[in-house]
């Protein structure tokens, strides 16, 4: 066996089983794996290059399911040998059952609270914000302890979904590493001398009407937060307030004011939107507003008996995200010419373009491109009211500019295109704010630096040289949830109280307040912005439950407030808060041919300077870095690259041939052993391993930031690279110029793409439209239907319930917060990733990728796979302990304390759906883990299967409750994990033996077929094929 | 040459392996009966408690319902152990200067909760609920057995899976009307089998198949 670590390339691979040439043992010829893909006309769809490539690795790893340990078993076994582990394993589990149960203690409440029952949860309504912007979430808790994220169905931004981060939100509140306590120059400190010291501070302040002060916050929209800031700055003239966020949306604020010469919000109605273009938005994935989005999105393009319709979305974009996954057209386009599409668009759609000298943009884009902008603008024009354009967040401002004139041409403002005031309370440019902050740190002008939130030293734009500035303030105060590297540079450091244990109030994407009320009380004592801003107020010592209590008491002129109030806290948000719809009026320049604004504005690119372009994006994972601590984010497969632990420099094929870059599988478990390249931007280096994403624009690289952080925990140390040392204020979303040498090093990445690989059989079908509506039976299998054949096992007859889940593919958009969903709910552990190089992550639901079509712009399909409870399940009869066994109701139940470990269930899963518990991965130590469990499901041991459950104790629970009230479970009572949180509503789970189920008619639905149905397991999940809806005049 | 083994060997041999089945046969049922043993499952075994706290006196004695302390046991799978408040419902005037309900008084005192020790103990993996028990027909004395007469509290089942299974693979045999599930003397009726398949179409209770499938209990 070899190390892990080495390099496979160093090996010559041997017996190569596939016709390619010798270097077919890697993925680095792209040109060969281009003609394998044309060769093989028989296979439709393809998951990874590393399948294409067919290696001897891949075909060992694809052999062997848990391909480290099977190799331990490939000496030959001594009889001696044998004899020895098998009196030694008789002996030792024979030791193990002689054990009593240790005595165990119940403390019971000295009084206790009116509203609880033990042991039954209690939901309530919160939100958390992100980048200031609230998702309204329904926690569960249990005794007091916040175990689970929900989303509040009557919440707009929500609608009962959330996405991955308020998922692992969770995990975030009990991570052991959060910061715990005060300190003053790392020292620990009692909290008197924190508020002798302000008390001081303060009155120094006062006598210079505070000159010297400067508060740092992220994006404000917390209206009471805001009214303290406000008031602050009454009482200190002459203090500044500097508002800072690593991904910020100052280019839709810059756009908005391009545009209409104010800042305005903007929002999208999708229900009403027949024909979309993105113009690099994923705005189904991130980005205020998105859970809401793809709901509705995804309402409009659900096909069914009465419906037969869908929106067509068209996207052009750099790196695939989710929303370019899931398009009809997709085009891959550098950043930096969508722009240049934009322009096209909009002289196409009769807006003059914006800038002389650009009027043929076209030829900038080739003419291959015309026949897409023409289908384009066909469908645009022919949709006048009910189209759509969004331009992506990190696009200039004159894309958005472009997109708000282009939607007012389509006549789409006030349906698909509502304006409304700022969310924000002071929509500052924050990049310039932030520079502007770095200035007078500078010229030594700051006396008193209050950092509330946020992480500047490490995420601040390079050239700005936060970090170093620091040194030039007096004092510095650094609120936050860790023990950060802004903190190590800060004179106090004041633990954040997490979200889940603040009072505090929020804006989300359409304006509406919710109220965001604490579950727990703070675990380390940590204070919240509204309490640190407090202390320079009049009234030092007032909680934040007062201060948010009273900000709306103040608002509150008329009714009674205390019913107002039980109201909000109830709902989760406050009614009728929403920004009201206003109008805009374009400002003329944007319509006129004169050239806008100077390329010196933010975010606007060079198109002088030439060669590769870097494009930044917050991790589809941990995001602006903020998560890197969070072990479920980290352990998340990304979306389409299926990397966990590490972020990569993401290229296409072609432009992986061009410079030569490659990677390739080893054999242990699927790791990739990539070419580490060094990037060079603007005179910064960086090193980073690459990456090939199918569909990418060439000459173009993407990283992630949020990565290589160097104070921030145990779980985020020594991942990834920072690419925030590239980044700039001036570009800080992509830009020209980006010079690549490749170094002698290979890093490997453990990605997931190839684990579990379900070898090229027929898994996903799909079809458009047109097609659909010729033959709505399309997915219905003609090689090897399900045989009916009697079977060898007996055949059983289910009375009273079935439980069963219908899967709709058309409406999955990769999203991944289903899989953290469940690993929330589940327990399930994370392994970290040396781990998941041996092919070993634990989730019990994974989100399978599939590709179709050549590799520089390939279509892409998403399959959530997880335990397909099969009826004549192939894992049960293999046990030999019967650990697995099917329940009386259809649930190919797992009994966690029969199972020996023999894996025999998971080597005969034709799904590939069964995980083993190696080691020991459930953390049974760490006290405040303890605390996040979920009490109604099994902490795994080491040595034993796992799988999905279809959520079995909330299957109990909703049948507990209905037999108590002697009535059958309703339709919709049993939700599970990755249903509830799914913003698409993808999933439905139910009783398959009423017919009257949403899961029996989606099952009814000519869509439908089971994944293998031809190897007869008789799944009850089954999937509703995928429906793409291309234009058809653009063939 | 002289024979290594004498004669009697071969029945010696003979008598050896046919014990020795009943030799493996007899550590068998040793082992078997060990762990049905109190030893193991600690059944009968009266707990120490840190107040000698009496179900005799309390229900026995005074009468007092099972749901007086154990509030929850109708609506949540957990029957509820008592917070400190119910004690001193009563003991703020009766008994109030015993030294035996000092720990009482202190947790009252200091807001520390009293640290019971648990009597029944079902393995982690188990998912017992009481609600669904005593909503459907199983009195509280039928697992618990005569609380009323236990000074201090033992359990009186082994609490192993073959007892829970004695009943979900036949619960008419242990079945009772609602009206009587506080009951502690119930008897059960000598036509108890049809009596029980009656509760078992009125309450509406799942087949054997469906209360004996592995996630019933296992999650």
């Amino acid at each position: 066996m070899r190390e892990i670590g080495s390099d496979p390339l160093s090996e010559k691979p041997r017996g190569v089983a596939c016709s390619g040439p010798d270097s077919a043992g890697s993925v680095h010829d792209i040109d060969w794996l281009r003609r394998q893909l044309e060769k093989s006309q028989g296979r439709q769809f393809w998951r990874s290059l590393e399948e294409i490539a067919d290696t001897r690795y891949f075909q060992e790893f694809l052999k062997r399911e848990f391909p480290d340990q099977a190799s331990e078993w490939h000496d030959p076994v001594s009889r001696r040998n044998f004899l020895k582990l098998m009196g030694a394993s008789l002996s030792l589990a024979g030791l193990t059952s002689c054990t009593r149960q240790p005595k165990e203690t119940i403390l019971p409440y000295v009084r206790q609270p009116e509203e609880i029952i033990p042991g039954k949860p209690l939901f309530f309504a919160t939100a958390m914000p992100l980048s200031g912007v609230a998702t309204g979430l329904l926690v569960e808790s249990h005794e007091g302890r916040p175990t689970k994220i929900e989303g509040n169905p009557e919440h707009p931004a929500s609608l009962g979904a959330t996405d991955v981060f308020c998922q692992a939100s969770v995990l975030s509140l009990y991570d052991p590493d959060r910061s715990q306590t005060l300190t003053y120059l790392g020292d620990i400190c009692p909290w008197s001398a924190f508020w002798g010291a302000i008390s001081v501070i303060v009155e120094r302040q006062q006598a210079r009407q505070g000159a010297g002060l400067r508060i740092l916050t992220e994006t404000v929209t917390s209206p009471t937060l805001a009214s303290q800031i406000r008031g602050l700055l009454a009482r200190f003239p002459e203090a500044r307030w500097h508002q800072y966020e690593p991904a910020s949306r100052d280019n839709v604020r810059a756009g908005a004011r391009l545009a209409f010469g104010e800042a305005v919000n903007t929002t999208y109605h999708l229900d009403k939107a027949k024909v979309i273009v993105s113009l690099g938005s994923d705005f189904l994935a991130s980005g205020p507003g998105c859970l809401r989005y793809a709901h509705d999105f995804a309402d409009r393009r659900r096909l069914g008996a009465d419906k037969r319709e869908m929106n067509r979305l068209y996207v052009v974009e750099s790196a695939v995200s989710s929303t370019g996954s899931v398009a009809d057209h997709r085009m891959p386009l550098r950043a930096s010419e969508i722009a240049d599409f934009a322009r096209a668009l909009g002289s196409r759609l009769g807006i003059a373009p914006l800038r002389s000298g650009l009027q043929n943009a076209s030829p900038v884009l080739g003419p291959s491109y015309a026949a897409w902008i023409d289908g384009a603008v066909r469908d645009l024009r022919s949709h006048r009211g009910a189209s759509l354009v969004i331009a992506g967040d990190h696009q200039p401002p004159e894309v958005h500019a472009l997109a708000h004139a282009i939607n007012q041409v389509l006549e789409n403002v006030g349906s698909t295109v509502v304006y409304t005031e700022p969310m924000e309370f002071n929509p500052v440019d924050e990049t310039e704010s932030l520079r502007g902050l770095v200035r007078d740190m500078d010229a030594a002008l700051v006396d008193l630096l209050l950092i509330v939130g946020g992480n500047p030293v490490y995420n601040a734009p390079a050239d700005l040289a936060f970090a170093e500035k620091m040194g030039k303030v007096g004092l510095c105060i650094h609120l936050s949830l860790y023990d950060d590297e802004t903190s190590q540079l800060c004179h106090w450091h004041i633990p954040e109280a997490h979200y889940l244990e603040s009072w505090s109030d929020a804006r989300a994407f359409d304006g509406t307040v919710s109220i965001i009320q604490p579950l727990i009380a703070p675990l380390y004592r940590g204070k919240t912005a509204h309490e640190l801003l407090a202390a320079f107020s009049s009234q030092p010592e007032r909680s934040c439950y007062d201060l948010v209590r009273d900000y709306w008491k103040s608002q509150q002129k008329t009714g009674d407030f205390e019913e107002f109030w039980r109201r909000a806290l109830h709902d989760g948000f406050i009614a009728n808060s929403a920004l009201p719809q206003r109008s805009v009026s374009m400002k003329a320049p944007v319509v006129s041919s004169r050239p806008l604004e100077s390329s010196d504005g933010p975010g606007t690119m060079d198109r002088e300077s030439s060669g590769l372009e870097i494009v930044f994006q917050p991790d589809p994972a941990i995001y602006d870095g903020q998560f890197a601590n969070n072990g479920w984010l980290q352990e998340l497969p990304k979306p389409l690259t299926k990397l966990t632990w590490d972020n990569a420099a993401l290229v296409s094929p072609a432009t992986a041939e061009k410079l030569g870059l490659r990677y390739r599988e080893g054999g242990s478990g699927g790791e990739a052993y990539a070419d580490v390249v060094e990037l060079k931007y603007l005179g910064r280096t960086t090193t980073a391993p690459i990456w090939i994403l199918p569909g990418h624009a060439n000459d173009s690289v993407t990283v992630h930031l949020g990565y290589g952080r160097w104070r921030a925990g145990k779980v985020a140390a020594g991942t990834g690279f920072n690419a925030y040392a590239l980044r700039t204020s001036r570009h800080p979303w992509f830009s020209m110029g980006l010079e690549i040498r490749k170094t002698s090093e290979t890093f490997p990445l453990a990605t997931t793409q190839l684990h579990h690989h379900l070898e090229g059989r027929d898994l996903i079908r799909s079809a458009s439209l047109e097609e659909y509506h010729r033959d709505p039976e399309f997915a219905q299998p003609t090689e090897h239907p399900p045989s009916m054949a009697p079977s060898l096992y007996p055949e059983h007859k289910y009375e009273g319930y079935a439980w069963g889940m219908a899967i709709d593919q058309s409406s999955c958009i990769g999203c991944n917060a289903c899989v953290v969903a469940c690993v929330s709910e589940n327990n399930i552990p994370v392994v970290g990733k040396s781990e998941v190089l041996r092919g070993r992550e634990m989730h019990w639901l994974r989100i399978d990728t599939y590709h179709k079509g050549g590799l520089d712009n390939p279509e892409t399909f998403y399959q959530p796979m997880l335990c397909q409870h099969c009826e004549k399940a192939p894992c049960e009869v293999v046990c030999p302990v019967a650990a697995t066994v099917h329940s009386a109701e259809g649930l190919n139940d797992m009994v966690y304390n029969r199972c020996v470990g023999t894996k025999y269930c998971s080597n005969n899963c034709p799904y590939k759906v069964r995980r083993f518990n190696f080691f020991l991965y459930s953390d049974w130590e760490t006290s405040s883990l303890k605390m996040m469990r979920n009490p109604d499901v099994t902490v795994r041991s080491r040595g034993v299967m796992e799988k999905c459950s279809f959520c079995v104790q909330r299957i109990n629970h909703a049948k507990i409750e209905a037999e108590k009230e002697n009535r059958h479970v309703r339709d919709g009572e049993i939700v599970t994990a990755c249903q509830a949180t799914c913003p698409t509503r993808a999933i439905v789970f139910g009783n398959i033996n009423d017919p009257n189920s949403q899961v029996s008619k989606l099952k009814a639905d000519p869509r439908n077929y089971s994944v293998l149905g031809e190897l007869n397991t008789r799944p009850r999940t089954t999937y509703l094929a995928v429906v793409r809806n291309p234009n058809p005049e653009m063939g | 040459m002289s024979q290594i083994f004498h004669p009697s060997t071969n029945t010696i041999s003979r008598v050896t392996i046919f014990g020795s089945l009943f030799i493996i046969a007899g550590l068998v049922w040793v082992v078997a009966q060990v762990n049905r043993s109190p030893y193991v499952t600690q059944a009968n075994v009266a707990r120490e408690q840190p107040v000698q706290f009496s179900h005799k006196h309390h229900v026995g004695d005074e009468g007092i319902d099972c749901r007086y302390c154990h509030t929850s046991v109708e609506v949540s799978a957990f029957a509820g152990i008592p917070p400190t408040k119910t004690c001193m419902n009563c003991h703020a005037q009766i008994f109030a200067n015993s030294p035996y309900l000092e720990p009482v008084r202190e947790s009252w005192r200091t807001g520390k909760p009293i640290q019971w020790t648990r009597v029944h103990d079902l393995p982690d993996f188990v998912y017992f609920n009481h609600s669904i028990h005593v909503n459907k027909g199983i009195g509280c004395a039928t697992c618990h057995g005569r609380v009323d007469l236990m000074p201090l509290t033992w359990q009186v089942a082994s609490l192993q899976m073959e007892w829970c299974l004695d009943c979900h693979r036949q619960p008419e045999k242990f079945l009772r009307p609602r009206d009587q599930i506080f009951n502690m003397a119930w008897q059960s009726p000598p036509s108890q089998i049809e009596e029980g398949r009656k509760l078992i179409k009125e309450y509406g209770i799942q087949s054997a198949a469906q209360l004996t499938s592995c996630s019933t209990c296992h999650r």
